[in-house]
């Protein structure tokens, strides 16, 4: 017999087809695949321990529970991820409604591209810092966005999800998460470069 | 020649390599000419690559074995797509 345990493993269709007929080591090990990824996104999302695992649980059981529903049309993760965002907007609203930014709301493009600090950055700026810290700079700074941007942001340079995923994930347009995409690709860059900038190179100019 | 305000729109696509052959010639004319907009190109690069490259971390133990009981609570309860 062929050694087919390895591409068993990696073969995830086989695994949700043994998670529809309820076996549990099947499932189990998808949720070890993505538990991790799961869990960020909603920190990220909803900024908080607490809610973050409450998205996580409830993620991955309403995953349990649609996996007849579940056609194979997309991905796995990308069906998962869905299931995540609602979760993680809902606790979202819920916690700060009075202060965010509602997600459907057209935002102004406007003067937010502005550059206000050019400066060219060291060669490997992420050496100087341990690997704690390093994350430590890219949360706060991801974390400062305001979350129509950050939950774009998120989804597509940190999830690595399409441009078309993300729009359908936060039930916007496709040129309002480009338009969002920019925003905080350009503001995360200014955040960083406060702490990547070569020094003794600033170039001062303002677009 | 682009100006700087439209390089800035178009940078995102850019760098998702979805713009078409005309447009993206006309962007690499102006990195080449406009040092500016080369630092925020090469910069917005590097920050996208600096976080794609970041890897999740483990699950606290806690909020694992949390899950785990959770999953097994749900799954011993139902079966999907199958009566108990």
């Amino acid at each position: 017999m062929p050694a087919t345990t390895t591409a068993e493993v990696f073969d995830e269709s086989a695994l949700l087809a043994k998670a529809r007929e309820g076996d549990l080591a099947a499932f189990n090990e998808l949720v070890n695949r993505y538990s991790r990824k799961i869990y960020r996104l909603a920190k990220h999302i909803t900024q908080n321990d607490e809610d973050a695992e409450d998205v996580l649980q409830e993620t991955f059981l309403k995953a349990f529970e649609h996996l007849s529903s579940f056609q194979g049309q997309s991905k796995f993760y990308t069906w998962i991820v869905r299931i995540a965002v609602n979760e993680s907007l809902m606790k979202l609203r819920k916690r700060k409604s009075d202060r965010t930014v509602p997600l459907d709301e057209p935002l102004d493009m406007g003067e937010d591209t502005v550059v206000r600090e050019i400066a060219v950055w060291e060669d490997n700026p992420e050496q100087k810092y341990s690997r704690e810290e390093l994350a430590g700079i890219l949360d706060e700074a991801v974390q400062n966005l305001k979350p129509a941007f950050r939950t774009v942001f998120v989804l597509r340079d940190i999830e690595e999800l399409s441009t078309e995923e993300t729009a359908e994930a936060l039930g916007i347009s496709v040129p309002a998460v480009k338009s969002r995409l920019l925003r905080a690709r350009l503001q995360l860059r200014e955040k960083l470069t406060r702490f990547f900038k070569r020094k003794g190179d600033d170039v001062f100019a303002y677009l | 020649m682009l100006t700087c305000k439209e390089f800035l729109q178009e940078l995102s696509d850019y760098l998702d390599a979805t713009v078409d052959v005309e447009l993206r010639r006309r962007l690499e004319a102006h990195i080449t000419n406009c040092p500016n907009c080369f630092v925020i190109f090469d910069t917005t690069k590097r920050t996208i690559q600096v976080y794609k490259g970041m890897q999740p971390q483990a699950l606290p133990q806690d909020v694992e074995a949390r899950l785990m009981k959770a999953v097994e609570r749900k799954m011993s309860g139902k079966k999907p797509g199958a009566s108990v």
